[in-house]
């Protein structure tokens, strides 16, 4: 038998391949030459910085809309996985900028987790790219068990041990049903490509009851990995108990990973299933939307709320995901963008102010946090205004396209749902700017806590400016964005 | 250049930016200068919003000094700010109560001075953009954004149930104004499926031909947005909360501008992009504000609290904005705006008078006064101006709005007007009735016998109110004027629509001549 080896465009895979050598560079580096810890991250954060500008200008400018297949048609490198790419690559990057001064004060092997993060940021790639089913399950194991172990990567602390235990026990759990899913696709139409499948159910429009099942194992499985809601216990425990810069990239990259492979999937292998699995999807996303921000009301620990509050958003995604059309995806699209730069910029505070082991997390412990760190409590009122969607934030230009969908595509209930939604949100984000700025602190009963051990952390602060800045632009001058979203809608058949 | 050619609306609205920035370069223990800064920035905006009323032509009703610039371009939202009649008198009000309010918390607020000020002057900048913006978009990020600033000046600055009443007061707004961003997005579609053009273009929703049915709906999510803001009962109840917990300025703002933003809503919107929707709703509107303007009365009548009395006695004035607004017909119309302004000016010097009254005693309970007229004659007298102009006394004000509206609303219809001059009755009795407990008879209280009299600033900051108070009142032809041409355009385009409507649901054939 003769081996064909097909021809391959490497240049669809730059980037890819770039955060795949620094990520096994800097694992050698620790081995090797043991630089100094943040010498580590200064290396990660150029890798992310070589994938951006290769993903930005590889083929070419990203503005203008491209289309490249390679490795047979496993491989898809269109504007849609480009500008996903862009997110992650943007989420990993403010990640490492939260993490070079954390990394220190906890005292944690450098190597492995920037590492880490960079190969969890490669699957994700993978799964934006992913044009059969084959590497997007790839890209999702490489993904996740990064990730499992980023999760647990405070050794010393048991909440960041059994967080990663729940998450790996689920996460596999989760993965099964993924899995099977794609086997009885493959199953019932005989092939792994995105492509194969749409081909096989249009011409074959029979009974075969393994695609429906296949469908919603695969909705199981994704619905894991969004967190949306039945399938979101995991979320809580472990945005608790990861270590803060780990809660902040897992809310941002990761979702929106899962994210593109669910639309990639649904919208290309099976528009034909549409009517069955929208009324799904309409359901799963007026329970995740309604269950998050309602559990977010009770709870008093930061990392936990913003748990719920990622939860609740994953709902407002699907709701663009339901709507479709014209400004569905891209709607996805530039609220996952806009949901990175605020939440990241959130848990950048958050880890501020946690210090050492993170012993504050509380909203007891943000009180008066207006008066002692004015300009971190500014940062984070911006963040939690743009999470509850207010103007002019990045956040609301975000919801309005989404619920914009929504409307144009005749779901006027689930807007409305959504928007409602949303003002419930704002009593729990407003609590902690209650907390930072109208309360008094209760007189102080034990000795005077410490400042932050972060107090010094110029690369937090950098973090949380472009998280700002990035917040503000894309509230108020949000047409370059929007150009560009509108030209990464996938393209239909 | 020219200076018609500047953009002044863009220029008042930002100024107060500006003043912000100036005021975070600055040291927050620098109290004075931040306060001055503050208070020169208000007055330059005050300058600057001049040139508006000088160079307004009355004569037009048509959008003035119009600046349109694209802004997201793919969505069809534009920059678009411009004024008519009735937003230019509301502007006016908005950069004149700023100054005013800027310069009452000078001994009233002593901590956090900086974030003090810079959130009365981003409240300006959001003010003066709703009542500048011709885009949807745009006002609607106005209408938001100014919620944040208030938020926090009742949250930090206010009372002991400050943070209670800030929560409540931000989640009932919004909980209004998202079901309006949804309307919005409605009429955006439908106008692109109508005239297959995406546009956020307030005007051109004017007089769009929207099915009856549909505008039932879309009005009244557009009529929660601003019944909530107004507040018509029973949607008033964030109100007394948030006037009694902030601050000085903050309830000057609140009432003097923010509830104007309501009204301003049904004016700008509900009225001439539904039409048939608005004719429909009249009976609707007029029970509410009837029930607004009694209940308030009698709620006013039985507080023992001045500043509780000041907000309630504002849910029965701001019924009688919304009485005449909805007779629908000129002397209603242009009573119920000039009312808008009336009610600024004189519920803000209420709340102008009140905090004088607090920041001597540190109480506002009516008992803890009486005989007050002895130790503080100037006060006295002003303070009774100040109700006189409230109660509809004529020669001031309150009589000019309220005598208009009352003819509007007679034309239209005789039991609700008869029923809403029971609120005018009951209005001198709650007033007069506590103006009598807190200022004549002998003085009960030690503490009310050393009470200093008015400072030169404290009439700096009234003064120039009284003015406008009895300017109205002797000469209200100056601000109609202004205003005419607007409200009869806006007439025009609730009742032509009507008749149209009604020819073609008789099907009855007009001769066209």
């Amino acid at each position: 038998m003769e081996l064909i080896i097909p021809t391959i465009n490497f240049s669809a895979v730059y980037a890819e391949i770039a955060i795949c050598v620094f990520a096994l560079a800097i694992l050698m580096a620790q081995v090797l030459v043991k630089p100094s810890q943040n010498l580590l991250g200064y290396v990660a954060l150029l890798g992310v910085l070589v994938a951006l500008l290769i993903n930005t200008y590889v083929p070419s400018a990203m503005a203008t809309p491209s289309s490249a297949s390679t490795f047979s048609g496993l491989w898809v490198l269109d504007n849609y996985s480009r500008f996903f790419k862009l997110i992650f690559l943007l989420g990993t990057g403010l990640t490492i900028l939260i993490s070079i001064a954390y990394i220190k004060q906890e005292a944690m092997p450098p190597g492995e987790y920037y590492a880490m993060l960079l190969l969890a940021t490669l699957g994700m790639m993978i799964m934006a790219s992913g044009a059969d089913l084959m590497p997007i399950f790839l890209g999702i194991e490489l993904m996740s068990i990064s990730l499992y172990v980023l999760t647990g990567f405070a050794r010393s602390r048991a909440i960041s041990n059994e967080a990663a235990l729940k998450y790996f026990l689920l996460g596999s759990f989760a993965t099964g049903f993924l899995l099977y899913g794609m086997a009885l696709l493959y199953g019932a139409t005989g092939s792994t490509r995105i492509q194969g499948i749409f081909t096989y159910i249009s011409q074959n429009s029979g009974n075969n009851h393994l695609i429906p099942i296949g469908m919603a194992l695969l909705l199981i499985g994704f619905g894991f990995k969004v967190a949306a809601v039945p399938f979101h216990m995991w979320t809580p425990d472990v945005y608790e108990g990861a270590p803060a810069p780990i809660t902040a990239f897992m809310s941002a990259g990761p979702k929106a990973a899962a994210f593109a492979a669910l639309v990639r999937v649904f919208l290309e292998a099976l528009p034909a299933m549409h009517d069955q699995w929208v009324t799904i999807i309409w359901w799963i996303a007026v329970l995740t939307m309604s269950v998050g921000n309602v559990i977010a009301l009770v709870q008093d620990n930061l990392k936990r709320m913003l748990a719920y509050s990622s939860i609740a958003h994953a709902g407002y995604v699907l709701v663009g995901f339901v709507a479709g059309g014209q400004l569905g995806t891209p709607g996805i699209l530039f609220y996952m963008l806009a949901y990175t730069l605020m939440n990241i910029g959130a848990f950048a505070i958050i880890t501020y102010i946690g210090g050492l082991g993170e012993e504050r997390t509380t909203i007891k412990d943000y009180t008066g946090l207006g008066y002692r760190y004015p300009l971190a409590a500014v940062a984070l009122s911006l963040f939690l205004f743009s999470l509850a969607g207010i103007p002019p934030t990045a956040g609301f230009m975000g919801k309005f396209y989404l619920f914009s969908a929504a409307i144009d595509a005749g779901y006027l209930g689930l807007a409305i749902i959504g928007v409602l939604n949303s003002v419930v949100s704002v009593y729990f984000y407003l609590k902690v700017t209650v907390a930072m700025y109208m309360r008094t602190p209760e007189p102080q009963t034990g000795p005077e806590p410490a400042r932050p051990a972060l107090a010094v952390a110029p690369m937090l602060a950098l973090a949380v400016v472009i998280s700002a800045y990035g917040v503000l632009r894309l509230g108020i001058f949000p047409s370059v964005y929007i150009g560009l979203v509108q030209n990464a809608n996938l393209i239909l058949k | 250049m020219n200076i018609a050619q500047l953009p002044i609306l863009s220029i008042t609205t930002y100024l107060p930016l500006a003043g912000i920035g100036l005021i975070c370069c600055m040291r927050s223990t620098r109290h004075d200068l931040i306060r001055w800064t503050a208070f020169l920035t208000t007055i330059v905006t005050f300058v600057a919003s001049l040139p508006i009323y000088f160079g307004f032509d009355e004569s037009a009703w048509q959008m003035q000094f119009v600046e349109h610039v694209p802004w997201v371009q793919r969505f069809g939202i534009d920059y678009h700010m411009g004024i008519d009649g009735i937003s230019l008198l509301l502007v006016m009000l908005t950069t004149f109560l700023s100054a005013l309010a800027v310069l009452s918390t000078w001994s009233a607020v002593k901590e956090n001075v900086k974030g003090y000020m810079v959130c009365l002057l981003f409240l300006e900048v959001g003010m003066l953009g709703v009542f500048c913006a011709l885009d949807f978009f745009l006002f609607y990020v106005f209408w938001e954004v100014m919620l944040i600033p208030m938020y926090f000046i009742i949250g930090i600055w206010g009372g002991p149930r400050r943070i209670y009443a800030a929560v409540k007061f931000f989640i009932y707004t919004m909980s209004g104004s998202v079901l309006m961003l949804v309307a919005i997005l409605s009429l955006y579609f439908m106008m692109y499926k109508a005239t297959g053009e995406y546009t956020f273009d307030i005007l051109k929703y004017h007089g769009f031909g929207i099915p009856a049915g549909t505008q039932f709906w879309l009005f009244l999510a557009f009529f929660l947005a601003f019944a909530i803001k107004v507040p018509m009962f029973p949607f008033h109840t964030w109100l007394p909360d948030a006037h009694v917990e902030a601050p000085t300025a903050g309830s000057v703002i609140l009432a003097g501008v923010l509830l104007k933003m309501g009204t301003y809503g049904f004016l700008r919107f509900n009225l001439p992009i539904f039409p048939q929707a608005t004719h429909q709703f009249v009976p609707f509107i007029f029970w509410l504000a009837v029930i607004g303007i009694v209940y308030g009365a009698f709620v006013s009548l039985a507080q023992d609290d001045i500043k509780k009395m000041v907000a309630y006695s504002s849910v029965s004035h701001l019924g009688y904005c919304m009485l005449g607004m909805f007779a629908l017909n000129v002397e209603g119309l242009e009573g119920s705006t000039i009312q808008m302004i009336n009610h600024g000016l004189s519920t803000g010097a209420l709340f102008l008078i009140v905090g004088m009254l607090y920041e001597r005693r540190h109480t506002r309970l009516i008992s803890e006064y009486g005989g007050v007229m002895k130790v503080m004659p100037r006060f006295a007298a002003l303070f009774l101006l100040v109700c006189f102009s409230s109660i509809g006394v004529p020669g001031l004000n309150g009589f000019i709005g309220e005598l208009l509206i009352l003819i509007g609303a007679f034309k239209a219809s005789v039991p609700f007007a008869s029923v809403a001059m029971l609120g005018l009755l009951l209005g001198a009795v709650y007033l007069l009735w506590m103006y009598k407990r807190v200022m004549y008879g002998p003085i009960t209280r030690e503490e009310n016998q050393g009470l200093k009299d008015m400072s030169f600033r404290e009439i700096a900051y009234l003064v120039p109110i009284l003015v406008f108070i009895v300017w109205i009142g002797v000469a209200p032809k100056t601000f109609l004027n202004k205003i005419h041409a607007s409200v009869a355009h806006l007439i025009e385009q609730v009742n032509a629509d009507n008749r149209l409507a009604k020819t073609m649901d008789y099907g009855t054939d007009y001769p066209h001549h």
